[in-house]
């Protein structure tokens, strides 16, 4: 047993009663990152369920009941369960206040309080799932969720709940970005990780509110029908989505923009060159989250808005693409004249430029207006956002977890595994999306149970995607799990980075730092400084 | 402009008069995304492979910042955005102007399907849309229950249906045939079979079938008359006829049978239980299964109803 692991934080103090009740950042980090894998099994195992039951038309496994019951889950616990947390709450918590020097979060009784109110949301929603798994889809578009004879009031509820854990740790990190930076560290000397988390933790204090209040209206609509979204109560369904996208679009960039803060620090490290263009990455986090409220009325082209609105929203939309796109631009920079190394979190870095760039421009074809028509729930829509969201965020997560995962546990995972399982996800992850944008261009709906029999050869090849795409999720479980118990033990500094959370051992201490840092350089210096790798 | 009636990699044939605008547009989207896409990844995977790291690590000396080029990799995607942004307004404008004079057909939908309405001429049909070709035909539609969407790939249309409101669409159908009709809003167990059929054909074939009235005159069969009733009405997308369990009780061996209903009481399935099934049909709904079949009052006719009853009869184990 090594030294640095018997003194970390991981050991000190010892007792489940020590977990429970801790206030340590990184502690609890870590409970939710068991959680959130948790829930990515629990909506991945939903995912390969669906692609099964399409590999051919009719009925394969399921009826159409379970089949509706089965993608609402998969939508519901990855965004709700998985996603949303998944960065800032499980990793921005364990790396933020390390990358900052501070020795926690500035409130540390909110963030465990936080994690127990998503423990409460889960609950609710495993609940939910046992007593008649709800079938409306994510979004709850009323009148069907109004009607609907599923537990739609105990999922509502719990991502009610989900929300407020949201809001907790958006606050959170907000106060202890402006309050805790160690004495150097000024704005513009932050590793863009952390504007990534700013930007996200003003739109989940802005724009959860309006969530739960629609999701309360929605909840009194059936249960006490007061007639706001009903038609037939004289309510009006259509201003439901508003009141949902008005969350739920900005909650795409709360997905987003702290993956994006990640591969900001993972290309610089591997391909060891200071970020090209600090300013414009991180001023376009910031733009992006002011723009993000005002787009949500691209979800509803279709839905008999009046076409000055349409076409507001669609200007808006390709408004909030620019700065996107200057990031890519940036990264792509970035890599020029570099001195490139390709370990496992470099190899998601690198996927996460390629997916995204699929996903942002096929963005383009949704934003337009009449080419939206056509393409408006469609699977071009679902390869769209699984593109973003799991091109983006997920390959980003990847490599923030691969990339973090020596520091977090004191352990090395085996590296060929590890290029191994990325390249398996790499290219399922392909077969299964990029085959759902020809067939939704070609006019293949979503949400659909059974389909047409022009369909099924794309339907088939997606659906064999999606199972190389679980084996390579597979292979990474196995060598994750095995690097805890069999892992090498890694120095401080295992990738030769620059920014803070590398100068502290692996795991780090209880507190962090024996002595709060003075930050004199840059977090990207590598024009002055060699940095050893150990 | 002469329509693509073969389609393409992404794109089903055009079908309608302004799916010719729409895939010009999708098209030119595509090239400059590629263009794009190239840039980026043959960008990165050439850096990655020529920047490889060496043996000895040495500081970096690129430049971090440069403002041209920052201006240009803003600037040009701006002018390709509003480019995109201009052209999609003006098609999607072409699509929300319904010419004067249009053929008006009212479209209800409800789960699980589709009916029109000819007003004028006093017509109404079932999960078929009958237009002639090379005339614009505005559709006026509502839903009697939750969202449904009115999607026809080949047109390029779209346009949500909502309950307690109109919306309108409209099309002019470029070539005959027959085509797709999605709905595109989730509206539960009967969704992916909510498919219809929108038929585009000379004016004479139109005005016979106008004149037709759908299943055909007084000289048909009972049975064979409900037969045709059971597909055309959409019976079939809920009921199957070979013991099947659907959103509905199979007809196969149905009619004589005992049934247990919702509320426990038993049920002999006769002729006068079909007839209300079929104009009121949640006043009785068997055991295990959902009360969601919307009314077929003022869409059959009295001898279509006799027809039904007559090949449910016929349809025994």
């Amino acid at each position: 047993m090594n030294a640095a692991l018997e003194q970390s934080y991981l050991k000190n103090p010892k007792g489940l009663t020590s977990w429970l009740f801790t206030r340590d950042h990184k502690r609890i980090g870590l409970m939710y990152l068991y959680a959130i894998m948790f829930f990515f099994f629990l909506g991945g195992v939903f995912a390969l369920l669906i692609r099964l039951e399409l590999l051919s038309p009719g009925k394969t496994i399921m009826s159409a009941d379970q089949y509706n019951q089965a993608f609402t889950l998969h939508g519901a616990i990855m965004i709700f369960l998985f996603i949303i947390p998944a960065i800032p709450a499980a990793l921005g918590n364990f790396i933020l206040p390390l990358l900052i020097g501070a020795r926690d979060v500035a409130f540390p009784k909110l963030n465990l309080a936080s994690f127990y109110i998503y423990v409460a949301g889960a609950l609710f929603a495993i609940y939910s799932i046992i007593t008649g798994a709800v079938d409306t889809g994510w979004t709850f578009y009323t009148p069907y969720s109004t009607e609907s004879t599923t537990s739609v009031i105990s999922m509502t509820f719990a991502v009610f709940i989900l929300g407020f854990s949201s809001i907790f740790t958006g606050l959170n990190f907000i106060v202890t970005i402006h309050k805790l930076r160690a004495p150097g560290l000024t704005w513009f000397k932050q590793p863009l990780f952390v504007w990534g988390l700013y930007a996200t933790a003003i739109i989940q204090v802005l724009a959860t509110p309006v969530l739960s209040i629609t999701l309360v209206l929605l909840i009194l609509e059936r249960v006490f029908g007061i007639g706001i979204f009903d038609p037939a109560m004289g309510g009006d369904p259509v201003l439901y989505q508003h009141f949902f996208w008005f969350y739920s679009h900005p909650a795409v960039y709360i997905m987003i923009l702290p993956g994006m803060g990640i591969i900001s620090e993972t290309i610089t490290v591997f391909s060891r060159k200071k970020i090209f263009g600090y300013n414009a990455i991180a001023f376009s986090s910031l733009a992006i989250a002011f723009v993000s409220f005002l787009v949500w009325g691209h979800h509803m082209f279709t839905s008999g808005q009046s076409e000055i609105a349409a076409m507001i929203f669609s200007f808006l939309t390709f408004l909030v693409g620019i700065p996107s796109g200057i990031k890519t631009f940036n990264w792509l920079a970035t890599l020029y004249k570099g001195q490139i190394s390709f370990e496992a979190p470099m190899i998601y870095t690198l996927s996460f430029l390629f997916l995204f760039t699929i996903g942002g421009l096929t963005g383009i074809f949704l934003g337009a207006l009449a080419l939206n028509v056509h393409l408006h729930d469609t699977y071009f829509v679902v390869a769209h956002f699984h593109y973003v969201m799991m091109g983006g965020t997920v390959m980003a997560f990847l490599a923030g977890l691969h990339y973090w995962w020596p520091k977090i546990f004191g352990r090395l995972y085996n590296e060929t595994a590890a290029k191994i399982g990325a390249i398996l996800v790499f290219v399922g992850f392909n077969m299964t999306f990029f085959s759902q944008f020809i067939l939704g261009s070609q006019g293949m709906p979503r949400r659909y149970y059974n389909y047409l029999d022009q369909f099924q050869p794309l339907h088939a090849f997606s659906s064999f995607g999606s199972f190389v795409l679980g084996i390579g999720f597979f292979v990474m479980l196995v060598y994750l799990v095995h690097s805890l118990f069999k892992g090498k033990t890694p120095g401080y500094n295992p990738w030769g980075g620059l920014t803070l959370e590398w100068t502290v051992p692996s795991p780090p201490p209880p507190h962090n730092f024996d002595k709060i840092p003075e930050i004199t350089h840059g977090p990207y210096d590598y024009d002055k400084i060699l940095v050893k790798r150990n | 402009m002469t329509p693509d009636t073969t389609g393409t990699l992404f794109l089903p044939p055009q079908s309608s008069t302004l799916a010719g605008e729409v895939d010009a547009l999708f098209n030119f989207v595509l090239y400059v995304s590629i263009v794009f896409f190239l840039i980026i990844v043959l960008g990165s995977a050439y850096f990655a492979l020529r920047y490889r790291k060496r043996r000895t690590e040495q500081l970096d000396t690129a430049p971090s910042h440069s403002a041209a080029l920052e201006l240009a990799w803003t600037i040009i995607p701006v002018i390709l955005v509003f480019t995109t942004f201009f052209w999609g307004f003006k098609v999607y404008l072409k699509m929300h102007i319904v010419p004067k004079d249009a053929i008006e057909v009212k479209v209800t939908a409800q789960k699980w399907f589709w009916s029109f309405d000819y007003t004028k001429e006093n017509v109404n049909s079932v999960n078929e849309l009958v237009v002639p070709v090379n005339k614009p035909v505005q559709l006026t539609m509502s839903s009697t229950d939750v969202i449904h969407s009115f999607y026809v790939p080949g047109f390029r249309i779209k346009m949500d249906v909502l309950p307690n409101r109109y919306t309108v669409t409209w099309f002019e159908a470029s070539n005959p045939g027959s085509y797709d009709l999605f709905c595109s809003e989730y509206c539960g167990s009967g969704h992916s079979e909510m498919i219809g059929k929108v038929r585009a054909v000379s004016d004479r074939d139109y005005k016979e079938w106008l004149d037709s009235v759908g299943l055909g005159g007084e000289e048909i069969p009972l049975i064979e008359l409900g037969a045709k009733a059971y597909s055309a009405k959409a019976c079939n997308t809920c009921h199957s006829i070979d013991g099947r369990p659907g959103i509905g009780p199979s007809f196969k061996g149905h009619f004589g049978s005992q049934q247990k209903m919702a509320d426990g009481t038993t049920v002999t399935v006769d002729e006068n239980y079909v007839r209300e099934s079929i104009l009121n049909p949640n006043a009785k709904v068997v055991q295990g299964y959902q009360s969601v079949m919307p009314s077929y009052q003022g869409l059959l006719k009295g001898r279509e109803i006799d027809a039904l009853i007559e090949y449910i009869k016929s349809l025994q184990e």
